[in-house]
């Protein structure tokens, strides 16, 4: 599993990787809060090249209604990516692997949201990949889990997420287009920080125990970071102005 | 540490609070021994308690809160209500026409129609069904004339004040009759133009600048500037 071949140096004799950055250093990461007035939570977020959009609406009826549950609330996630996310354009329709990221993006925000309280009704969060750049999931999770803070939805915790992976037999972070097309393994990870909990978990490629492990602290850091950079846009949003204590 | 445990702080989904044992109330969640907060808020920790102030979210019917609704349908016996919540308030027919009646529909339709605004009592709410509300009261009923506005549910304490401050004062100062419903409805009624068009800015005021501090002054002020 040597990933495909390139043109690209994946990592110089510095150690230095195809953008500039170090082997544990992730992308430039911004996210502003609130940015739609029509949703009840939305988020935007600026992954490095990934510009994706989350919206959130709810806790709202749940249309159709066979689809509630009268124990819980249910979570619905759709993530799609716009035809000029891409060079080359994509069709709008929901492919195979927007459905399957739609799911493993439901089920990493699930255990931190308390659906339990709101029985019947449905939240629905949309996350719109404006332009990819490798690592949408991860970021589409970062700027739901901050879309879903700024609806008001009880959450026990936050969620993080960052990716690690390995190109030219190196552990790295937060892994981009190139180093995901051409490398050898991606594995975007959906943390919990405050429990220290993973909820997110894949891997594409091949690892040797000892590599997976490690890759997994160092995917944890990446989240770590992330984090902070998620409680602070909440706060510029909601603590800036007037009476901090 | 124990001091600053009791100082009123600015949390997160996921912050934690403090430890156990403490009563747990609005907006918090036991994790082991660590109380941690659910939402955007302010923590406040008081010797048996602990809970956090939301500053964002919709509004959850709490029993005995009164409300402000619109009728959206009539469906058998009873009326259903926006509250402003993801459930709809359930005004049933014997409610209004006393036990044991039995009215048609037209008789329901005269009494109550879509889009009416009723004032009322969260008399029962449960997670089994819809939030059952009552206009059975002193005060409670049909609101026939007024401006209905919308502001987010969590600024309604601000918007009434420290024992009614805020809201007094708005209506001193534009002779407006201000109906408040906790679930963020307001019914504004007032005879002059002028003085409704005053106590609608007045609460557009509290809505954009809940978050500061001396607003009843503030709200004071524009109320005196707008009337010279």
């Amino acid at each position: 599993m040597g990933g495909r071949e390139t043109d690209v140096v994946l990592l110089d004799e510095n150690g230095i990787r195809s953008d500039g950055r170090k082997v544990n250093e992730t992308r430039k990461v911004t996210i502003k809060v609130g940015v739609l007035k029509n949703a009840d939570g939305s988020a935007y977020i600026e992954f490095g090249g990934n510009k994706i959009l989350a919206g959130v609406f709810g806790p709202r009826d749940v249309h159709p209604k066979h689809m509630s549950n009268p124990d819980t609330g249910i979570l619905r996630v759709r993530y799609h990516m716009e035809p000029f996310s891409v060079s080359e354009r994509k069709n709008p329709a929901p492919s195979r692997r927007e459905i399957e990221i739609s799911k493993v993006l439901k089920e990493a925000l699930e255990p931190a949201v308390i659906l339990e309280k709101f029985p019947r009704t449905a939240i629905d969060v949309y996350l719109e990949v404006l332009q990819a750049d490798g690592g949408t999931r991860c970021a589409a999770l970062d700027a739901a889990s901050v879309a879903l803070a700024d609806a008001g939805i009880p959450m026990r915790d936050m969620v993080c997420s960052c990716a690690a992976g390995k190109a030219a037999d190196t552990l790295i972070l937060d892994v981009n287009n190139e180093e995901d097309q051409a490398g050898q393994a991606d594995m975007p990870i959906g943390y919990m920080p405050n429990f220290g909990k993973i909820t997110l978990l894949q891997l594409d490629g091949v690892l040797t125990t000892d590599e997976f492990k490690k890759c997994i602290e160092l995917g944890i850091e990446g989240c770590k970071q992330v984090y902070e950079i998620q409680k602070n846009a909440l706060r510029e949003k909601y603590f800036s102005s007037g009476d901090n204590n | 540490m124990k001091n600053l445990e009791s100082k009123k702080r600015y949390v997160l989904p996921g912050d934690f609070i403090t430890t156990a044992p403490l009563r747990l109330q609005d907006n918090v969640v036991l994790e082991g021994k660590r109380i941690i907060s659910t939402t955007i808020g302010l923590s406040d920790v008081s010797a048996d308690s602990v809970r956090v102030i939301s500053l964002n979210g919709i509004y959850m019917p709490k029993i005995d809160d009164l409300v402000i609704g619109t009728i959206q349908s009539i469906f058998g016996n009873s009326w259903f209500a926006d509250i402003n919540s993801c459930y709809q308030g359930m005004l049933l027919g014997q409610d209004v026409f006393g036990r044991g009646s039995y009215p048609t529909t037209s008789e329901m339709k005269e009494r109550l129609d879509k889009g009416d605004i009723i004032f009322a009592r969260i008399a029962n709410s449960d997670r089994q069904r819809e939030p059952l509300i009552s206009i059975a009261d002193k005060n409670l009923g049909k609101i026939d004339s007024g401006e209905l506005i919308k502001i987010p549910p969590t600024k309604i304490p601000r918007l009434i004040g420290k024992h009614g401050s805020m809201i007094q004062t708005i209506e001193a100062s534009t002779n407006a009759t201000i109906t408040v419903g906790q679930n963020g409805f307001i019914v504004v009624s007032c005879d002059e133009t002028n003085g409704l068009l005053k106590a609608l800015a007045a609460i557009r005021m509290v809505d954009e600048q809940a978050h500061l501090v001396d607003l009843t002054d503030k709200v004071k002020k524009m109320l005196e500037y707008n009337g010279v």
